[in-house]
């Protein structure tokens, strides 16, 4: 069974939508318990860190990501979903997950016409290869809305990057783990191939 | 760097898909859902639907529509016409709609735009404007005024000064509708889009006039917009999506290209 982490009763429809469009059959789960079932999990974002941290550790489901992903299942967070895998993140002061050690920070405001949040259509530029962003060619676009990007500590755990105020990381990842900063639900064609991707990978890279 | 992107708007009435030219005498052109899956297939970057059904009994239909559309279509939907409150945009996106454009019933109580702001995060509250061209005078300093109720009412509101006071509030975005411009086939007001593009940081959306792919250019260049809506050029089938995308690539602009 493949599930969505539903932890603050979000509006996760077109993440579930994407998903069945490739076949993917997924249902909601805010239960540790099931979660630790899961064969494949997707942690959308949904609200602001310091808000969703709240929310996993009152429903215990902080240790049950942390556990599932220790155990090899296969998770992909999108968004909001993969900055709280990192260390910390500036929005709220917050300390997440920690999966992927490294922090999330806050695009700058001042400079001159860099709008915030950056939301549109940019460039993913894949630096190494993996199962679940197989296909995406050079030139290809992803739909983004975010204020906060991550940045690992390791170069390791960067998958892909996209150019805005500098070059962010916007793929990161680690063993069984993998986190888009874009949203493939929203991303048209390419974003549907890659949650066809990650609907068969089995973890490994 | 982000690309600019092109927005198709399709005014929906009663659940079939309507255009307005001046916004009076509005004529079903067929059916949404086959619209919006057409133009997705040829690369669409995102797609707005704006209600216009009069009737509040027949509000429902427009939440089908969106539920259809959005089982098919994955690209930014964005919805608006009729977003009164709160509930009014949780029940849209629960539907499947992204974003929430929010309009005469901000003008009237604009305390809605920080509501939906909390609700549903800045990014996805769109403030979308109809504006009309005035006399410079002391209480619209900009020579442009806010309209409301589809461009019958006028309001008295200075065009500038409610774009930033939107943005203040906690509007992501702003559409700019000149209805001065709307359906004339004549262009983008470049001289509004600009000005407002200069006075707020959220991303402008240019709408009302766009008739020919140069119309586009000019707006996302000296207009300063973010994102070019259009309508009638694309309903009507004199271009195509791909086509204007591929014009305004090859004139230079970073544009998504399928």
């Amino acid at each position: 069974m493949t599930l969505i982490l539903d932890y603050e009763a979000g509006n996760l429809a077109s993440v579930r939508r994407a998903c069945a469009h490739v076949g993917l059959q997924a249902e909601y789960c805010a239960d540790p318990d099931q979660l630790r079932q899961a064969e494949r999990i997707i942690f959308p974002g949904v609200g602001a860190a310091g808000s969703a941290m709240r929310s996993l550790k009152q429903r215990g489901l902080d240790e049950a990501l942390r556990e599932v992903i220790q155990s090899g299942t296969p998770v992909l967070g999108i968004c909001l979903g993969m900055q709280v895998s990192l260390t910390h993140s500036e929005e709220n002061d917050t300390p997440t997950l920690n999966v992927i050690p490294g922090q999330v920070r806050r695009f700058a405001f001042d400079r001159k016409g860099l709008k915030i949040p950056h939301m549109g259509w940019n460039e993913v530029r894949v630096l190494q290869a993996h199962p679940v962003l197989a296909g995406i060619e050079p030139g290809d676009e992803f739909y983004f809305v975010h204020s906060y990007f991550p940045q690992p500590a390791s170069r390791d755990a960067v998958l892909a990057v996209t150019d805005y105020e500098d070059e962010f990381a916007c793929a990161v990842g680690k063993d069984n783990y993998i986190g888009t900063q874009f949203h493939p639900e929203k991303s048209a064609q390419v974003g549907l191939r890659l949650l066809a991707n990650f609907a068969a990978w089995d973890g490994q890279c | 760097m982000l690309s600019k992107r092109v927005i198709a708007c399709l005014d929906v009435r009663d659940g079939k898909l309507a255009k307005s030219v001046k916004f009076v005498d509005t004529k079903d052109i067929g059916d949404p859902v086959a619209k919006a899956r057409e133009y997705y297939e040829d690369g669409l970057d995102e797609l707005v639907f704006y209600d216009i059904t009069a009737s509040s009994d027949k509000r429902n239909i427009m939440l089908d529509v969106v539920e259809a559309v959005a089982d098919e279509v994955f690209i930014p939907l964005s919805v608006g016409g009729g977003v009164r409150s709160v509930a009014d945009a949780t029940d849209l996106r629960l539907a499947g709609a992204e974003k929430i454009n929010v309009n005469s019933a901000a003008v009237a109580r604009p305390e809605l735009i920080d509501e939906c702001a909390e609700a549903i995060g800045n990014q996805n509250v769109v403030l979308s404007m109809d504006i009309q061209r005035v006399e410079v005078n002391s209480e619209q300093p900009s020579g442009y005024e806010i309209v409301i109720n589809g461009g019958r009412t006028a309001t008295g509101k200075d065009a500038l000064a409610w774009a930033i006071e939107g943005e203040r509030r906690g509007a992501g975005e702003l559409v700019i509708n000149s209805i001065d411009a709307d359906g004339t086939k004549d262009g983008y007001e470049i001289a509004l889009t600009a000005m407002i593009a200069e006075a707020v940081r959220v991303p402008i959306i240019a709408s009302g006039g766009a008739g020919v792919p140069e119309h586009l250019h000019e707006a996302l260049t000296q207009g300063g917009a973010d994102a070019a809506l259009v309508a009638s050029m694309v309903h009507y089938g004199d271009y195509k999506v791909s086509e204007l995308k591929q014009y305004l690539h090859d004139e230079g602009l970073k544009i998504r290209i399928c």
